[in-house]
């Protein structure tokens, strides 16, 4: 082999990872890791010093990964990450405050809080691996399995429909909607870059594999996903989110759906209530 | 690489060449970097790492340094540098 | 610009009051949801707090509110939430996450009637049990009966400062009555105001660990963005915060997390003692319904009874060392609370074999005195 270095250099993401904690407990398939891997290059992208960003997770397989980033960063309950974040971000806004977590975390038992954090345009990145099941506790069925799907829990398939988050988060108010596959990683990572930069509440939707739990019971190898990530998808930047389900029989729409400008939670909250108004005079003074 | 038409400016161009670094006990074996190889520059090993997974090997150094295996291995045990010329 | 602290004499309520002992401990992040009874605080900081820099957020149910205070208090800063019982049960899952992450904040619960909706309206004393023991798994905590507006004040203060000290969540454990009622409140200057703030880490950063205990068995709390790239994690975790799934550190969290309230009873407990020392039997009560006790303390004694009163203003940890003591020379007890017997076994655990009753009823009132004396008749 020629040019071979003898002494091989670090990875460059290194200073981002907390390598004590490597190997990481994502199977061999899972694309949580490339995710994560896009997320970290973003954040080197932007240049802004790491001491300036925060990551929150809920709980699950992607839920690991504010545990193995080497910033700041919190590992909190069962859905919510974006209730934990909000107030990071109200308390010290100069923060860039990123939740990496997952489906069902996200919009299941923390849809709520999604939807809330989406309608006041609070200034956060909200990072959804959406693998289409309940992958830590073992494959069961989601809000985001898609319909006819089996799952631990719908050994028949699965008899519900699935949200289409690009269209629940743009009817929720975010302002800056997107998204892609692992598979799409350079895309997927500049737009988390872009994300970071947007002011307002910022979505974007990464698909992965979950080959383990959900790809097992319905005959798809890791490599059959990313095939289908690569032969069934067709990114249309702009397109109406309302036609973003994902059907990947008639194909799946990636790329940004929507990027508007806002004021912000923090920039309005500042400007209504950043000094005191005579009008409002207390009982006790 | 074949030309219909060779350009004009193809004896001053540089491509530029990559060296891949395998870090290959971190390796879980997925085959993402070896499946998506624009070039197809790498095939699973006969040996086995310390996991008991086959990672990749470089086939025939022909890496022009994209960074994509970088940056779609899960495992952060693949990463391309810039080649001495 | 208004003051920060509002030194002078106010008739203002519990609930104000509370805000009011927010604003002049540190508080400078609230994050609410509306609920009767304790509506009042929220709406009384959410006006004050943008004039002493602070936030006020009312999110989306009380998960949420709970939730974004523990978020609010890793960037450095002092935060609360009120709530009343149903609120209360949806907090309980973030009460566990902030006492195994070590994460101060205060939690004023101004309980009313239950279960479920109960009586909004009515005050009750029956979440003293869950708030020692409503989120799952082991742990101790901290909770403060106030039992007047005045106290709503200092006592949110002391509330602060403890939960500053020992890296935990501190709870008011108020009622709709004290919550309601307008009294007198005077507040001091601000420099006579007793205010602790976390101690932050010093020494190297890339040996730094979360959750190394210094003297008093309470690690130093960095902020986020201070460069000490902390992980925060609710999974059972090592002194340097990383998760570890095994027996041992399993153990020695625990007897970190337990232990800095165990070892600490003495500068935790706070009790009050009325006519104690000649005293034959003691009246137990804490919040609202000490108030009335006082007044059964005096009719007893006028009627020929040796009482007097083991006022709790801090519930839990409970003084068991306390009782024990009293066991060993009075003849009875009688707790006084609204509610069926939640602190009343504590007492009688710790009495025992001292004979311990309750004077209790369901809730949505006081407890009257003469229930108290009935008891005492009747029993001793």
């Amino acid at each position: 082999m020629k040019n071979r270095p003898e002494i091989q250099p670090t990875h460059p993401l290194e200073d981002l990872v907390r390598m004590d904690r490597i190997p990481h407990i994502w199977c061999s398939g899972c694309g949580t890791g490339s995710i994560f891997s896009s997320c970290l290059t973003a954040i080197k992208q932007t240049g802004i010093p790491y001491n300036k960003f925060s990551m929150v997770s809920g709980i699950g397989c992607s839920g690991r990964g504010a545990g193995y980033i080497n910033i700041d960063s919190f590992h909190t309950t069962h859905g919510r990450a974006i209730p934990f974040a909000t107030g990071i971000k109200m308390a010290k806004p100069e923060l860039n405050v990123i939740v990496f977590s997952g489906d069902g975390d996200l919009f299941a038992i923390g849809g709520n809080h999604f939807i809330h954090a989406a309608r006041r345009n609070m200034d956060i990145t909200v990072i959804c691996v959406n693998n289409l099941t309940y992958g830590m506790t073992g494959g069961q069925v989601a809000a985001t399995t898609p319909h006819r799907a089996k799952s631990s829990t719908t050994t028949a398939g699965n008899p519900e429909t699935p949200f289409n988050l690009p269209l629940l988060a743009y009817a929720s108010g975010a302002t800056y909607v997107a998204r892609w596959t692992m598979l799409h990683a350079r895309d997927l990572a500049d737009s988390i870059e872009e994300a970071i930069r947007h002011k307002g509440f910022s979505f974007i939707e990464a698909l992965s594999p979950c080959p383990v739990n959900f790809g097992r019971r319905n005959k798809e190898k890791s490599l059959d996903t990313l095939k289908k990530y690569y032969e069934k998808t067709i990114i249309r930047n702009g397109a109406n989110p309302a036609e973003a389900d994902i059907d990947f029989n008639k194909g799946v729409i990636l790329g940004k759906f929507l990027q508007i400008s806002k004021p912000t939670h923090d920039e309005m909250y500042k400007k209504m209530y950043g000094q005191s108004k005579p009008n409002e005079e207390l009982k006790t003074s | 690489m074949k030309y219909w038409r060779v350009p004009l400016d193809s004896e001053d161009v540089q491509v530029i060449r990559g060296t891949v670094c395998i870090l290959k006990d971190r390796c879980k074996g997925c085959g993402y970097c070896i499946e998506y190889c624009p070039r197809k520059n790498l095939e699973f090993s006969k040996e086995f790492n310390a996991k008991g997974y086959h990672p990749p090997a470089v086939k025939n150094e022909d890496c022009l340094n994209c960074h994509y295996c970088e940056l779609l291995c899960p495992e952060f045990a693949i990463f391309t540098v810039e080649a001495p010329i | 610009m208004k003051p920060q602290i509002l030194t002078g004499t106010h008739f203002i309520n519990g609930d104000e009051a509370c805000a009011e002992g927010a604003i002049a401990a540190g508080c400078r992040f609230f994050g609410g949801y509306p609920i009767t009874p304790a509506t009042e605080v929220a709406e009384h900081i959410s006006v004050r707090l943008p004039h002493v820099g602070g936030v006020f957020i009312q999110m989306e149910d009380e998960i949420a509110a709970m939730t974004s205070i523990l978020g609010a208090a890793w960037t450095g800063i002092k935060t609360m939430t009120a709530t009343s019982g149903p609120g209360f049960s949806l907090m309980m899952e973030t009460v566990g996450l902030a006492i195994v992450t070590e994460t101060p904040c205060v939690v004023v619960n101004v309980q009313r009637g239950g279960p479920s909706t109960g009586l909004p309206t009515h005050g009750a004393q029956a979440d003293m049990m869950q708030v020692r023991w409503g989120s799952h798994g082991d742990y101790e905590i901290i909770a403060l009966a106030p039992s007047s507006p005045q106290e709503m004040f200092d006592l949110t203060i002391i509330a602060f400062n403890l939960s500053e000290t020992y890296r935990t969540p501190v709870f008011i454990m108020s009622d709709e009555i004290v919550g309601h009622m307008s009294e007198k409140v005077v507040i001091p200057e601000a420099s006579k105001i007793k205010t602790l703030s976390r101690p932050k880490p010093t020494g190297r950063k890339d040996k730094f660990k979360l959750y190394k205990p210094g003297p008093n068995g309470v690690a130093p709390m960095p902020a986020i963005g201070d460069g000490y790239n902390v992980h925060v994690t609710g999974l059972t975790h090592n002194e340097k915060g990383y998760p570890v799934m095994s027996v041992d550190t399993q153990k020695e969290m625990m007897h970190r997390l337990l232990g800095k309230i165990r070892n600490n009873l003495d500068d935790i407990i706070m009790t009050e003692e009325y006519l104690l020392d000649d005293a034959e039997f003691v009246i137990v009560s804490y919040g609202v319904s000490a108030r009335t006790s006082y007044t059964a303390v005096e009719e007893a004694r006028a009627m020929g009874i040796k009482a007097g009163l083991l006022r709790l203003i801090t519930v839990w940890p409970f003084p068991d060392d306390k009782i024990r003591e009293l066991a060993k020379r009075v003849k009875g007890f009688v707790t006084v609370e609204i509610n069926m017997g939640q602190i009343a076994r504590e007492v009688e655990r710790c009495a025992a074999p001292t004979p311990a009753y309750l004077a209790g009823h369901p809730g949505g009132s006081i407890i009257p005195p003469d229930d108290v004396l009935k008891i005492l008749k009747e029993a001793f």
